[in-house]
């Protein structure tokens, strides 16, 4: 079964994504599998300079799940385009890059650095992570500034943008409606839900940061939530993501309205896991009697 | 580095919440003394990860401590095993005349491989534990039957030296140029103030593993991060900030 799909300035072999943050720059996964299977690959985060990250512990383990407060960090956007991205244009994978920043400048200054790298074929602008005190989340939580840096971002970039959006607010349509008014060619959701862990030994926050992002199985009903509820209300592509590990997980965001889906937190679980949901999904496919992705996207509610 | 379904030959407690597991695996065929591999241990979420003590033709012998839930699951364990790994940079075997192993508690294990390697290749070794008390203590006559010569620090005084492995090292008036370390982090501090060559072997909080999560960086004296589980767990001594 053909199970590629197209969208803006993406031609995946298959809706499969490994998801920002999870996956590197793809070196560590390169020697476990070959990186050209996956449909495309979210790179992790860049910023206009290096960033350390937050504090040690940043990871923290839940129920079905877990919460990390890395805070973006990355060695910044000149040495990924120097050490990084040489090695991800040896693969036949699309690109996507994350941007981040503490200001909307800083996004714009990825993104324009970012432009003449063929290897990048779309940006992830990231508006959505809970671990940073600047920019990040507060800037998707709010529809006017998601408008505004989704506009500033288009002008800007020379791809398609895509826009990651948080699930740590009251009204997600509002958000996604006002993204795409700005110009957004697509729409990526969930990031992490922000959660806490109190350490009983000491009675206090577990991780260094006190609050980190929760991700992993437990947060899927949320993220499937919010695809359905997005993607019927807005006519531009929606991605899914938010505790998938498995063919069976893949559909299921598909058929809430998800065009294609990232791979987050399983991946730290069982590293070979994108190449497996990639062979089972057909299967699966057909197990629920579709022919096509096409078939299966937006059953939910069409 | 693989993934595979490997088998519990045998779990057992060895000491007070220590436990030995022995597992017949493909990748002892690759395993390196001080390399780790990650544990899954349903139902939780994250995979566990666990110094490898030990390293045979077919098997590797791990040894952990009850430290919460998922490590008391373990101790359940039997069957097949879904193990990742060998994980990690370990221990460098270099070519010396005298070499000096400084473990402290559940860092003790990765010591026992560095010691039949050390030994291998004809250096004398020098071991060094230290435990809370009397009843923690474990390992210390199967480094005795290695070859090695063992002294042991309790923090009680129960047993061997009283107080910390730098105690036993100065009742014993142990000389060395170089030593190889495991154990808990004040310890791993004293270890780096004291002596000036060898390695050290750190513990982390961690997610994948395997270099891409970011998740147990530490910063190196220039400031630049190193991931504990990617570009270690084994660094020079001197070279991360404690």
């Amino acid at each position: 079964m053909d199970i590629s799909v197209k969208l803006p300035g993406l031609n995946l072999k298959n809706p499969i994504i490994p998801a920002s943050g999870c996956f590197g720059f793809g070196k560590e996964f390169a020697e476990l599998y070959d990186l050209s299977l996956l449909g495309g690959i979210a790179i992790k985060s860049a910023t206009p300079k290096e960033r350390f990250g937050n504090p040690t512990p940043r990871i923290a383990e839940t129920p079905m799940g877990m919460l990390n407060a890395i805070g973006l960090q990355n060695k910044g956007v000149d040495s990924i385009i120097e050490n990084e991205l040489p090695f991800l244009a040896n693969y036949d994978t699309e690109i996507m890059a994350n941007v981040a920043g503490a200001t909307e400048e800083d996004y714009i200054e990825v993104i324009k650095k970012l432009n003449d790298q063929p290897v990048i074929k779309a940006y992830e602008l990231n508006i959505s992570c809970p671990n940073v005190k600047h920019g990040g989340i507060g800037l998707g939580t709010n529809p006017e500034l998601a408008a505004r840096i989704t506009k500033m971002a288009k002008e800007a970039a020379t791809k398609p943008v895509y826009v990651k959006l948080s699930p740590n607010v009251t009204d997600i349509v509002s958000i996604a409606k006002a993204v795409e008014e700005a110009g957004a060619d697509g729409i990526v959701l969930i990031n992490t839900l922000m959660g806490m862990r109190i350490n009983l030994k000491t009675g206090k926050p577990l991780l260094a940061n006190l609050t980190g992002g929760l991700s992993g199985p437990a947060i899927k009903p949320v993220a499937i939530r919010m695809v359905y509820q997005v993607s019927q209300s807005v006519n531009i592509p929606v991605i899914g993501v938010g505790g998938i590990t498995c063919a069976e997980d893949v559909l299921e965001f598909l058929n809430a309205g998800a065009s294609a889906v990232e791979v987050g937190a399983q991946n730290f679980v069982d590293p070979y896991v994108c190449p497996k949901i990639i062979e089972e999904l057909p299967k699966v496919l057909e197990k629920y009697g579709y022919s096509s992705i096409e078939e299966a996207v937006g059953k939910a509610w069409k | 580095m693989r993934q595979e379904i490997a088998k519990i030959l045998s779990n057992e407690e060895i000491s007070k919440d220590i436990y030995k597991m022995e597992i017949e695996c493909g990748l002892a065929q690759e395993a390196k003394p001080g390399q780790f591999i990650e544990i899954t241990v349903p139902p939780f979420f994250l995979r566990r990860p666990i110094s490898i003590s030990e390293i045979k033709e077919n098997t590797i012998v791990i040894i952990y401590k009850i430290l919460g839930e998922g490590t008391k699951k373990m101790t359940e364990m039997s069957g097949d095993l879904d193990i990742f790994g060998p994980l990690g940079h370990g221990f460098e075997i270099e070519n010396k005349d005298h070499v000096v192993l400084v473990g402290g508690g559940v860092g003790v294990p990765p010591l026992f491989q560095t010691a039949k390697e050390y030994l291998k290749n004809g250096t004398n070794v020098d071991v060094v534990l230290g435990f809370n008390d009397k009843e923690t203590i474990f390992y210390e006559e199967e480094f005795k039957a290695l070859g090695c010569h063992v002294y042991i620090a309790t923090m009680d005084g129960s047993y061997g030296s009283k107080g910390t492995v730098i105690n036993a090292i100065e009742d014993n008036q142990i000389k060395t140029d170089f030593v190889c370390s495991c154990g808990p982090l004040p310890m791993l501090k004293a270890v780096q103030n004291t002596f000036e060559a060898g390695y050290i072997s750190l513990e982390a909080r961690m997610a994948c593993g395997m270099g891409a999560c970011m998740g147990c960086v530490v910063k190196d004296q220039e400031g630049h991060s190193l991931r504990v589980c990617k570009d270690g767990p084994v660094f020079p001594i001197g070279k991360v900030v404690l």
